[in-house]
């Protein structure tokens, strides 16, 4: 899966890209249900990986397929990276191991979701429960933002202009 | 420490900082774009590999089955994907709407029209 994200950075055909990143989405379902997450990984391999990728090739139909130029000013974006990583690493140091279940995070409301989501909400999966009754709030704003998301892209797309008429060509000004 | 240790969290921040590498050192709209959704799925793996516990299974509820991994950061996941995708697909729209409006979607170029309409 690193590798995959690796092979994004090089890539100049933007095809290739959109197609890895695909893959990438896929992969990273494959390791959700290794880490017992199931349900994420069927959202991910259908929304993640079917739907995204579905929506960049509408955007490559309609815009260009090649990247240009090589990337600019690599070293001090490397600089930046690895700064950040080497913080965010410095961070991890302090995190509860992987799979402990003394972590902090599987003490605080989990249990109570997992011992009584049967009997007060009644699906045997627990995540259903949550998300559906517990957390019902997180997917009325979840609804609403998917609303506002379409709505923009309404207003972004709905009025465009017949192509070519008012479009000006890079080529021309020497780009 | 044994070996998966904090490797999953490493893990995490190589993707997230890929993405962010894509993000700043790239000009190029789309290639952008799919920056940001690497960084998104490394905070995903981030959140999933935290819910799980050693010898756990699924959250779906059977008997006979003691430890169950935590469903909450699951439900936050599954929400954060599905607008994940929502404002991706907003952001291909404004890349489309660039791509009318100066005929290029590469970030040099849009910077060298924008000068010449200046001057």
């Amino acid at each position: 899966m690193t590798v995959t994200a690796f092979a994004l950075v090089r890539l100049r055909n933007l095809f290739a890209v959109v197609m890895l990143s695909g893959i990438f989405s896929l992969l990273a379902a494959v390791l959700y249900v290794v880490l017992d997450a199931v349900d994420v990984a069927f959202t991910e391999a259908a929304v993640g990986a079917g739907i995204a990728t579905v929506l960049m090739l509408g955007t490559l139909a309609l815009t260009t397929g090649v990247v240009k130029e090589a990337p600019r000013k690599p070293l001090a974006a490397l600089l930046i990276v690895s700064l950040t990583g080497a913080l965010l690493i410095f961070g991890t140091l302090d995190m509860p191991p992987y799979g402990d279940p003394n972590a902090p995070i599987h003490h605080h409301v989990a249990p109570r979701y997992i011992e009584k989501s049967g009997s007060e909400v009644g699906p045997p999966n627990i995540v259903t429960s949550v998300l559906a009754s517990y957390r019902g709030y997180d997917t009325l704003g979840e609804v609403t933002v998917i609303f506002t998301a379409a709505a923009g892209i309404l207003i972004l797309l709905g009025g465009r202009r017949r192509p070519g008429k008012k479009r000006r060509t890079a080529g021309k000004t020497g780009g | 420490m044994e070996f998966p240790g904090l490797f999953n969290y490493w893990i995490a921040v190589v993707l997230m900082m890929t993405g962010f590498y894509i993000v700043i050192a790239q000009g190029n709209l789309i290639k952008k774009v799919v920056g940001l959704n690497i960084f998104q799925v490394s905070v995903f793996v981030f959140y999933i590999s935290m819910s799980k516990i050693k010898g756990g299974t699924a959250p779906i509820l059977d008997e006979g089955i003691e430890i169950y991994t935590n469903p909450l950061p699951h439900v936050l996941i599954l929400t954060a994907i599905v607008v994940g995708v929502a404002t991706t697909a907003l952001a291909l729209a404004l890349v489309v709407r660039i791509r009318d409006a100066y005929g290029t979607i590469e970030e040099d170029e849009i910077g060298k029209l924008e000068q010449e309409e200046e001057t």
